[in-house]
């Protein structure tokens, strides 16, 4: 970083370069690929914006090092980490409003600035009625100013704290009881007009008054960060606030926020699975000559024909068994992977699918006709008979029924995909059965959403049953799904 | 390649007013990041949901800054010579034919000179950007449609703005293009393409941006109409749909609305309208469903 000295402006003293440095090291360490070129693409960029331009300082990083979207998110994160208190965002703002907007203000910033914390300036009641008529009226400058009294008042910050915010985050929010002021927001809305609202009209209201209630947590939200980063550094906070990129979210660990993060990474990640196999599928090889489009295409070389044709290939398409257990633990993971499959079913010529926790039942049906695949996975949750006897796994119980009812329609093109984490409660394996389906179905994989090194431990027995797999996979995140299933395809 | 006295815009600023000018709405990121690959002399990779204005906005930017826009549609299967430069192979044909009619003294040599001088060219859009001697703007559209290996043949051109040619030598440009290449991210660009260019995401707008999209676009609208549009359609940009509504679609819906002679939407219209606005039927019946019921709390 150093010899990148010389390449910057005036304006740029070896804080700033430090910061700078700071900040890279920070999105390699998110997962972002950095490449030293776009490092120092991003430093002659910064040359040309206006350094008290906060927006297009932070666009001129982003274009230059960021080349993912579902990256932006880590990016801005780590961005409002370490340029948080750089810029005019932060004051500029309280110039802009009404005489009354500044004297409140100025009330506010007493009471930020008095010891303690306390927030003289304002009684508890006072600030959640100006909170309240803030929202009631977009008033974007006051809510910023409000969010951070509120955050001196209620979030209680202990300075040195080894902490993301999060808990500060939950304490603000809980005294602000922001449901509570939706309804107030919405009932106000129904008292303005004369006659009912209709029901458009009230869903209507409720989404605006919903998104700047966003907007606030957002604001409360980055302004304890930055008062975390001044309380330790970036360096520290980045560490604590790090979330790991969708694509390496553990589907076991997953929390509700990453969750929803997971889905919404899921449908363009099949996306451009679905047109990579079908690629793949076309150009793999070639298929046979095709005599008449030789004979038309030697016509432009004189009857020569110098370019042979070939007919697109058709490769036949394997046909799909998703066996999964859908037992508490691994339950968002089948739940991905049978999207995942789904999206591509157009890639085989049948998918069939089949859950178990100690029952086992068909599921098939439920994707069929529908459109909507969540809406299949919740009538999975609901109306599957997978219960035997105590609702606890059991593996050998339910291929051993598996085999019974449906072990003769596995055939030599079947590929069976078991999904599951193997962990027995100490059942009888029956893993005869994976020994009898491998010699019938053309391939047979476990997928596994546990590390590997957690394999064969405590009631784990996935081992036994891998002996008689082609393979076990490691399936943790959507990448490493992602892989197996381009490999299936 | 970064000459400062070629720049064509002072400041993002500039860049945006401009934009507006020419009907075309940009927000921060998107005047930013032009103004930058100006500076740089840098290509844009712009990506994002189909019908935010990808296209659109080299057009624009072409408008702007009044250059011709050169445009290569990519699709599978496109190759060398289709994107940069073919040899007339027909008319070199006449030529040696010619010489030997003639039956003048002609050597060979002579003759394969003048079969591969640029008389015997067929530019291609590539090339043809290269070669231009007034200002030019390209646009390479829907570049994830061409195989991985197809991407290389762009990767002289975007970081040298050059283009080999065996026979010829290099074709260097005489004023350096800006480069759009939008991108429906239906496969992962090479990570050699990624580098070479500024990364640019045009999402759906936020509900004041696209209020005023539909106050530009959409002449006579009421500004109570059009508020009311943008809500609905972020009301159901929310919902888990196959297909959300792009911009694009958002102003079809405000004229159709328009010329139904309706300036308040209420359930019923709105419910009777929505195949302009989303184009699966599930998703249309889970909108017209959603938009009936009041949005739980909690939802």
């Amino acid at each position: 970083m150093s010899d990148d000295l010389t390449a910057l402006p005036a304006g740029f003293d070896g804080g700033m370069l430090e910061t700078l440095a700071g900040f890279v090291t920070e999105l390699r360490r998110a997962g972002i690929p950095v490449s030293l070129t776009e490092n120092l693409d991003a430093m002659e960029a910064i040359r040309h914006v206006p350094l008290e331009d906060r927006s297009a300082f932070k666009y001129a990083l982003a274009a230059t090092m960021v080349k993912n979207n579902a990256h932006w998110k880590a990016f801005e994160t780590v961005f409002e980490v370490y340029f948080s208190f750089r810029g005019s965002d932060y004051r500029l703002r309280e110039e802009e409003g009404d005489g009354d907007v500044e004297a409140m203000l100025e009330e506010l910033i007493g009471a930020r600035e008095g010891e303690g914390g306390s927030g003289e300036g304002l009684s508890a009641e006072e600030l959640a009625e100006m909170l309240y008529r803030a929202l009631m009226d977009g008033n974007d400058a006051l809510l910023r100013a409000l969010a951070r009294a509120a955050v001196t008042r209620y979030a209680g910050m202990e300075p040195g704290r080894p902490v993301g915010g999060t808990y500060y985050l939950y304490r603000t929010l809980r005294q602000l009881d922001l449901d509570g002021v939706l309804e107030r927001m919405m009932a106000e809305a129904h008292a303005q007009v004369p006659s009912d609202l209709t029901e458009l009209e009230e869903r209507l209201a409720r989404d605006e008054y919903e998104s700047r209630l966003d907007a606030l947590r957002r604001e409360i939200e980055s302004e304890i960060r930055r008062r975390l980063v001044a309380d330790r550094g970036a360096e520290a906070v980045a560490r604590a606030v790090r979330k790991p990129l969708p694509e390496d979210i553990d589907f076991m660990h997953a929390s509700r926020d990453e969750l929803v993060a997971l889905r919404k990474a899921i449908a363009p990640l099949t996306r451009k699975l679905a047109v990579r196999l079908a690629r793949k599928r076309r150009h793999g090889r070639k298929g046979p000559l095709d005599f008449r489009s030789t004979v038309r295409h030697s016509l432009s070389t004189g009857g020569v024909p110098a370019d042979p044709q070939f007919r697109y290939p058709r490769p036949s398409k394997p046909e799909i068994m998703v066996i999964a257990d859908i037992s508490g633990s691994v339950a968002s993971f089948a739940r991905f992977t049978l999207q995942m499959v789904y999206a591509i079913s157009s890639q085989f010529s049948r998918v069939r699918s089949f859950v178990f926790i100690d029952g086992i039942d068909e599921v098939t049906d439920y994707f069929k006709g529908t459109d909507d695949i969540g809406h299949a996975i919740h009538r999975i949750n609901t109306e599957a008979d997978v219960i035997w006897v105590d609702g606890h796994s059991d593996y050998g119980h339910a291929f051993e029924t598996y085999w019974e009812r449906w072990g003769k329609e596995i055939s030599g093109k079947t590929t069976v995909l078991l999904l599951g984490d193997a962990r027995n409660n100490y059942h009888a394996s029956q893993s005869w059965v994976v020994a009898e389906m491998a010699k019938k179905a053309r391939h047979v994989y476990w997928l596994n959403p546990e590390p590997r090194s957690y394999w064969d431990t405590g009631d784990s027995i996935v081992g036994q049953y891998a002996a008689h797999c082609d393979s076990a996979h490691e399936c943790r995140n959507l990448k490493q799904l992602e892989r197996f299933v381009e490999h299936l395809g | 390649m970064t000459d400062v006295t070629a720049s064509r815009f002072d400041s993002p600023s500039v860049v945006r007013d401009g934009l507006r000018h020419v009907d075309y709405l940009a927000d921060d990121s998107i005047a930013g990041v032009v103004f930058l690959a100006d500076r740089l002399g840098k290509p844009i990779l712009v990506e994002g949901p189909a019908g935010t204005g990808k296209t659109q906005l080299a057009k624009s930017v072409a408008e702007l800054t009044g250059a011709r826009l050169i445009r290569l549609q990519c699709y599978e299967g496109l190759d060398e010579s289709k994107a940069l430069y073919e040899w007339n192979y027909k008319k070199q044909l006449l030529r040696i034919q010619a010489q030997r009619v003639g039956e003048s003294a002609g050597e060979w040599s002579d003759i394969e000179e003048d079969i591969f001088s640029e008389e015997f060219l067929l530019t291609r859009p590539l090339l043809e950007a290269i070669r231009a001697d007034e200002p030019v703007v390209l646009l390479i559209d829907e570049v994830d449609r061409v195989e991985v290996e197809t991407e290389a043949l762009l990767l002289e051109i975007l970081s040298d703005y050059q283009v080999s040619i065996p026979e010829l030598g290099t074709v260097a440009a005489k004023q350096i293009p800006l480069v759009f290449l939008t991108s429906n991210n239906t496969r992962e660009l090479s990570e050699a393409l990624k580098r070479r260019c500024l990364f640019l995401h045009i999402d759906y707008p936020d509900i004041a941006r696209e209020k005023e999209i539909v106050l530009t676009k959409v002449g006579g609208i009421t500004d109570s109409l059009a508020e009311q549009i943008v809500r609905i359609v972020r009301s159901i940009r929310s919902l888990e749909l196959k297909k959300a509504p792009s911009v694009s679609e958002t102003l079809d819906w405000a004229r159709t609305l328009l010329l139904l002679g309706i300036d308040h939407v209420d359930a019923e219209s709105a419910k009777e309208t929505l195949h302009v606005l989303l184009k699966y039927q599930s998703d249309i019946e889970k909108a017209a469903k959603e938009l009936s019921s009041s949005g739980a709390p909690g939802r």
